[in-house]
């Protein structure tokens, strides 16, 4: 895969947010304190009086892009998903989810790939936190083409929106000419009928990988990335569970209330299908190069095969 | 409105407050009492509110940070005619739009939900922020109990005002002294508030926030003051106006049976007529 364009899904973040401001005076970007991580540094620069540094204090920026949307403005809070979802989980819950306001939350360094900053900073707990709050919308997209489009549709779209990134490059695998995103629908990246990987994120890329290989094993894997968690494209899990049979969850996430535990909640009332779930294990990170983490939490390419190959 | 007019419309708003915590059989009539004044006058001088458009653009906004003291708002609300106050009974029952805590989706007036404490303060400085953006003159109000500021978000929230230089924003906090657990100082005292707000670069005031005079001169120096914002400290009584009530910690948050009722609205007749008198 050497030769495959690799970038990190923050990167698009701010890339996106910064075309977003050329066309809409209403957007405004808050950070608190980590403009060059989330890399909303390129909008900080071109509008600095749309961007809002509220300094290391997650929970008051959340209050404040709640005002700010009370006020008729498109705020897109920005932090690490440790933060964000986790430090100001009620802030969201209660300034933002329970009056529906109009609020963007751009999280990064989501997930083990965060790397060497270990595990107090690896959230592997965001999407189930925002999945429990009502009206929220979960998009967590599987490159940077994905994720510029997640942008967009998060603007396009009125009431509050996670956006889950990366810091890590990841492998481009949509083609930015002719890719459209559309929110709430998953996307057959490859057809099957033996079993079908429902993955988000990060490991959308290997789990195509896998899949190639499952495939010079005789096994016919269908993969569906799922960029929207929250609302769910449920038929189509469904369809695809009643065709193949057999299901498997790929997220960078704890396998405790992320796609996994969607995936089980949709089929174990309308398809009860035998499920793996392929995730963070109930278990913190640790410190160490995002791809050695990858590998050591069985989120590679060599891992997720060796695994469907046993469960199949 | 002149004074007399303040202090009847502040009775007739106390009057509300009992009526609806007294039909939810719960509720927290002692800060909205000790706040009642500071309502009166917010809604009936100091802000451009539009009963009949509630969310035009250029409108003021108020932020009720407190907000378990509801009832004060909405009984507010009603009298200034955003809603019938023969509504107010509904507070708090199943399928009223009057809910427990401010909604700002349902009930007209209401600029944020709140709730939470420490929060209101936070979206107030994104209201204000807002208007600076969009060189709008409307100006944001927040209120915010005593107890509450022993909230760190309060803290930040206040540090970002102050660093945007937010004077279109001003804070108020009603200092009645008691909190759920007992005194504020027993239970983990944020004294001196004033010196606290100015180490922040507030400009600070301190008043009587039940006497009107004060309260009129407070918010017309608020207006004056030029690249930061105010912090009003409104030493109040809890339960203000309800004879029993008055200072009393055990009016946080509960409400009066049939017969404190009567008594209750006894007291708040007995002031109307004395007003009257005037």
């Amino acid at each position: 895969m050497s030769d495959v364009k690799k970038i990190a899904t923050r990167e698009s973040y701010g890339k996106a947010l910064l075309e977003l401001g050329k066309l809409h005076d209403d957007v405004v970007v808050l950070d608190a304190d980590l403009a060059c991580a989330t890399k909303t540094g390129v909008f900080q620069k071109e509008f600095p009086e749309r961007h809002i540094d509220c300094g290391i204090a997650e929970s008051n920026m959340i209050g404040v892009a709640a005002g700010f949307a009370a006020s008729g403005k498109v705020p897109f809070a920005s932090s690490f998903a440790m933060f964000a979802a986790g430090r100001a989980f009620e802030q969201i819950r209660n300034s933002v989810g329970y009056p529906h306001l109009n609020v963007k939350i751009g999280a990064t360094h989501a997930g083990i790939s965060v790397g060497e900053d270990g595990a107090t900073h690896q959230c592997n707990e965001d999407i189930a936190l925002m999945r429990t709050i009502p009206g929220m919308v979960i998009i967590n997209p599987s490159d940077g083409v994905e994720a510029e489009a997640a942008v967009r549709a998060a603007y396009e779209h009125v009431g509050p929106v996670y956006m889950r990134f990366g810091r890590f490059a990841i492998p481009v695998i949509n083609d930015p000419e002719d890719y459209k995103f559309e929110l709430g629908k998953g996307v057959v990246l490859r057809e099957g009928k033996d079993v079908t990987i429902i993955a988000s994120g990060l490991p959308v890329a290997a789990c195509l990988e896998a899949a190639e290989r499952l495939a010079e094993d005789g096994i016919d894997a269908k993969v569906v990335n799922i960029h929207t968690i929250k609302p769910l494209d449920e038929e189509l899990i469904i369809a695809s569970a009643k065709e193949t049979g057999k299901v498997v969850t790929v997220e960078e996430h704890s396998v405790i209330g992320g796609l996994g535990s969607a995936v089980c909640d949709v089929l174990s009332e309308n398809a009860p299908t035998k499920v793996m779930k392929i995730g963070v294990n109930d278990t913190f990170g640790e410190s160490g190069p995002a791809a050695e983490l990858i590998k050591k939490y069985g989120l590679d390419a060599d891992s997720i095969y060796n695994k469907i190959k046993n469960f199949v | 409105m002149n004074k007399l007019e303040l202090m009847k419309t502040a009775n007739e708003i106390r009057k509300g407050i009992v009526e609806a915590v007294h039909s939810a059989k719960s509720g927290h009539p002692g800060g909205s009492l000790s706040a009642a004044d500071i309502f009166t006058y917010l809604y009936f001088e100091e802000m451009n509110v539009d009963p009949k458009d509630p969310k035009k653009e250029d409108r003021d906004r108020f932020v009720l940070s407190k907000g378990h003291t509801a009832p004060g708002l909405y009984s507010t609300l009603a009298h200034r005619g955003f809603f019938p106050v023969e509504d107010l009974k509904t507070l708090r029952h199943v399928g009223s739009y009057l809910q427990g805590h401010p909604d700002m989706k349902h009930i007209p007036g209401v600029d944020m939900s709140s709730g939470s404490l420490g929060q209101g303060i936070s979206a107030a400085v994104g209201m204000a922020l807002s208007a600076k953006l969009s060189k709008a003159d409307y100006r944001v109000y927040t209120l915010l109990g005593d107890g509450e500021i022993q909230e760190g978000q309060v803290w930040e929230a206040s540090m970002l005002a102050a660093s945007r230089k937010l004077d279109n924003l001003v804070v108020i906090v009603d200092n009645n002294n008691l909190q759920i657990d007992g005194t504020i100082e027993e239970v983990n005292s944020p004294y001196p508030i004033d010196k606290k707000f100015e180490a922040f670069n507030f400009h600070v005031i301190n008043i009587d926030g039940n006497d009107f005079d004060q309260i009129d001169a407070a918010f017309k120096e608020a207006k004056t003051v030029k690249g930061q914002p105010t912090a009003i400290i409104a030493k109040t009584i809890k339960g203000k106006g309800v004879s029993f009530m008055e200072d009393q910690v055990s009016w946080h948050g509960a409400a009066p049976n049939d017969e404190q009722f009567a008594v209750a609205m006894e007291d708040l007749k007995k002031a109307g007529e004395a007003l009257c008198q005037m």
